[in-house]
């Protein structure tokens, strides 16, 4: 599909290679080099024949094949994305709780709020702000990129991560800054993750609350809270997990808008900025990334439900 | 603990996750570095037989010298690179250049004519974008190799089919493929005699005043100075490149002093940025020229007086004096101003008076609806709106087109637009440049061996085709200038193209960087002279 939407789109792919003032010849010979001259049918049997051999071919953009640069740009949405859902989990499992139990009370409207907000700021704007105000003003965090400019190149890019690979490299000095860099991004689009992730856990965590096993806690001595966490909390657990799972694919697709703003090199600005320069290796290469994130991620989590869930460990 | 108290605790760690941001010092440039924040999404190659975009062609006028040189005082006027001095044979068709001696790449082995013939052939057979620039010296490539020949290893003899102007020749050296690559490098690369095109897109092998140590795509570009240069070592060791493509970004970064220069900030962030006294603003004339294309294939645009009406329904010196501020200045020529034979001449002014009379003559009293295609990036989306409404006025109702940037020229290309706002550069600092793209076109087939801006707009002139070719072979610099002035002023009678503007680039500098030399065009932007 997504190879016969690339073929469609009304960007001539030839032209991102050799520019508007190529002549016509030079035109032609590229556009015979890539292959364009054959019928559509063809050309999705020859990509697939290569792609079954490990072959993604070569973005046109970037000059690398598509496999190098999806090492180098996945891991980092991969840190980003984590770094934010683990924020999201912490702060939004709890505070989603707290709103459910606390229903029409004011941690519950604090919460709610704090969510809205979260849901309907747009993501680009917040990251600007975020910017201008944590690093431009209070200057608490680092700016745009992944790590300072005097890093630039110290630690070798083992796994991508670049947490992991200062910290593996015992580069300390490259780890905060690369930590610092992350902070803001991380928290931008943790709150998002945060924003989704307490608004389902409140409302998993009324549904539970209005069983007459909660009440039944209640009567037989059990305080609030101690019902809330031992009885209802993991009756949530399982469609909670659910939720994260779905929330941490989201952002491992890459989150163009904040990759922008942060200039961060993530899939989200590799795939976004391929599909406008009709570079479609490029393309194909991020969705099946990102089609595997996904698989991997439920996969994940149908093994995460036969560990909280006793009921499906039985089966 | 209470349930009071536990709701507290709750509230508290919800909360205090939220703002428990850690508070993080970081460092201002390295004072041997030089920083720059730009959007550097559009290079896909660095081998200067391949590189044709805009960020690509800047770092390679950094990382391989070139024959001959735009002077960083003066850029219309050239000087020596590579070679030092040349001649030029009585029938001007044959060039000899000399080398300037003791020259070194940065492996260290000298450069030779050898090497600079390798490199100008080499572009003729890899026939990559650039290729046109010198194909149409009658390179082909199998007689390149006779005709640029290294004559000792300080020669080099070049012979030219065509009979062009020398000084066109010489801007041609001057340009991207005048680069010279180390052939020994090159070739040690080749695989399947790509003549190394596959390792040099992104590694360097050149005699700049810098050398390639990385680009990453979407993240950096890292040049290492380069002590063996020409003119000596550059006062700064490296040169970092951060991929910065949001300008509001860019303009924190500057402000912070996290970067030496922002080379994409908006008109209202040079607003922002012009009180602060750590920030100059430095503004340099470009030679891109905006203009909207008329596709005159069909009515009513095939009706000279129509298109002189649509002449007379742009707010040229609004536009100008409002959101294009600073970064755009009036210019209606083909050839940008400040250049030699530029015709400085801007005789359309907004007046919708005169352009519903010529319009009523043309027998459309109440005007027609038509289609413009402009690219939905800033400030492209704004100035067609701002076309829109003044062509409104004269009865004119245009519908925006908004497409991506590669789209629009897809379009363009095809000939399937009315009207299609965009912006040309030209390839070499000579009039050839443009005049051969705005006032050429004899073939009107869907199938031309080129597509000149002219027959994209369906516009066929054989008789000015013909005024264009015998420019480019005058050889009496003084008729060729007349020329070439006549040209522009034919083109400002009647054609297909309402230039409205000349770029001017305002790039943010700390105040504390000297010598950043931008230039007219991206062949011009030197990062050797800089120091702080």
């Amino acid at each position: 599909m997504t190879f016969v939407i690339g073929r469609f789109i009304p960007v001539d792919p030839v032209l991102a290679i050799v520019g508007d003032h190529a002549t016509q010849s030079t035109y032609e010979k590229t556009r015979l080099s890539i292959g364009l001259d054959r019928p559509i049918p063809e050309q999705y049997l020859i990509y697939l024949n290569k792609l079954i051999h490990g072959d993604l071919g070569t973005s046109v953009i970037t000059s690398q094949p598509v496999l190098t640069d999806l090492l180098h740009f996945f891991p980092a949405t991969l840190e980003l994305a984590t770094v934010a859902t683990v924020l999201g989990v912490i702060v939004g499992v709890p505070a989603g709780v707290l709103a459910g139990a606390t229903r029409g009370r004011w941690p519950d409207q604090i919460v709610r709020v704090v969510g809205l907000f979260g849901y309907s700021m747009p993501v680009f704007w917040m990251g600007l702000v975020g910017l201008f105000v944590f690093y431009g003003k209070l200057n608490w965090t680092a700016g745009p990129g992944r790590i300072d400019v005097g890093y630039e190149d110290v630690v070798d890019p083992k796994t991508g991560i670049l947490l992991l690979d200062s910290a593996l490299a015992g580069e300390w000095d490259a780890f905060r800054s690369a930590a610092a860099h992350l902070v803001l991004p991380s928290i931008i689009l943790g709150y998002l993750s945060l924003a989704y992730i307490a608004r389902m856990t409140r409302s998993f965590t009324i549904g539970q609350l209005s069983q007459e096993y909660a009440t039944t806690a209640l009567l037989k001595g059990r305080s609030f809270w101690g019902m809330v966490w031992r009885h209802a909390f993991p009756n949530i657990l399982v469609p909670l997990v659910t939720v994260i799972g779905l929330s941490y694919a989201t952002l491992l697709e890459g989150a163009v808008l904040t990759e922008t703003v942060f200039a961060w090199p993530g899939l989200g600005l590799y795939i976004t900025q391929s599909l406008f320069n009709a570079d479609m290796n490029a393309v194909l290469g991020g969705t099946i990334v990102v089609g595997a994130v996904f698989i991997g991620i439920n996969l994940l989590s149908d093994v995460l439900y036969r560990i909280i869930d006793p009921r499906l460990r039985l089966q | 603990m209470s349930d009071r108290l536990k709701l507290r605790a709750l509230t508290g760690l919800a909360l205090g996750a939220l703002l428990a941001a850690p508070s993080m010092a970081h460092a201002t440039t390295p004072a041997d570095t030089l920083v720059m924040a730009k959007n550097i999404d559009d290079m896909i190659s660095l081998d200067p037989a391949e590189c044709y975009e805009l960020t690509g062609v800047e770092v390679d006028a950094n990382i391989y010298d070139r024959l001959v040189r735009n002077d960083p005082k003066d850029a219309t006027k050239l000087v020596g690179g590579v070679a030092d001095s040349w001649t030029v044979s009585p029938d001007g068709k044959t060039m000899t250049f000399k080398l300037h001696p003791g020259l070194t790449f940065t492996s260290g082995k000298p450069v030779t004519a050898e090497d600079a013939a390798f490199s100008l052939s080499r572009v003729i057979k890899l026939d990559k974008s650039p290729a046109f620039l010198i194909s149409q010296l009658g390179w082909t490539k199998d007689n390149v190799d006779q005709m640029v020949k290294a004559v000792d290893p300080a020669t080099l003899q070049i012979t030219i089919g065509p009979n062009y102007a020398s000084t066109l020749v010489l801007a041609l050296m001057s340009s991207i493929v005048g680069s010279v690559v180390e052939k020994a490098v090159a070739m040690e690369h080749d695989q399947g005699g790509d003549l190394g095109n596959a390792w040099l897109k992104t590694h360097s092998a050149g005699s700049g005043p810098f050398a390639l140590k990385s680009w990453k795509a979407n993240e950096s570009v890292v040049l290492d100075a380069n002590p063996t240069y020409r003119e000596g070592a550059p006062p700064l060791k490296r040169v970092i490149i951060r991929h910065v493509p949001e300008p509001a970004a860019q303009r924190l970064l500057i402000e912070k002093g996290d970067a030496d220069v922002a080379r994409d900030l908006s008109p209202d962030l040079v607003a922002a940025v012009a009180g602060n006294k750590d920030i100059k603003i430095v503004a340099s004339p470009q030679a891109a020229l905006h203009y909207v294309g008329i596709n005159v294939k069909a009515a009513p645009l095939n009706n000279p007086k129509v298109r002189l009406a649509l002449h007379y329904l742009v707010d040229y010196q609004g536009m100008a004096d409002s959101f294009l501020k600073g970064q755009f200045q009036v210019h209606q020529t083909f050839w940008p101003s400040g250049f030699w034979a530029a015709l400085d001449k801007n005789p359309f002014t907004f007046d919708p008076a005169k352009a519903k009379q010529l319009l009523t003559e043309a027998g459309y009293p109440n005007g027609f609806d038509i289609t413009l295609d402009a690219s939905n990036s800033s400030p492209y989306m704004t100035m067609a709106q701002a076309i829109q409404s003044s062509m409104a006025q004269g009865g004119v109702k245009v519908t925006i087109l908004p497409g991506e940037q590669k789209s629009v020229i897809t379009k363009f290309r095809a000939r399937q637009h009315q009207l299609l706002l965009i912006y040309w550069g030209p390839d070499y600092m000579d009039p050839h440049s443009n005049a051969d793209s705005f006032a050429r076109n004899t073939d009107n087939s869907d199938t031309p061996a080129t597509k000149p801006l002219a027959w994209r707009n369906s516009w066929l002139i054989p008789e000015i085709s013909k005024r264009t070719e015998a420019a480019v072979e005058e050889r009496d610099g003084v008729k060729r200038e007349a020329m070439y002035k006549d040209l522009q002023q034919t083109l400002l009678d009647d054609s297909p193209f309402i230039i409205m503007f000349q770029e001017v680039k305002q790039t943010a500098e700390r105040s504390n960087l000297q010598n950043f030399i931008v230039g007219p065009t991206q062949d011009v932007v030197y990062y050797g002279y800089a120091k702080k």
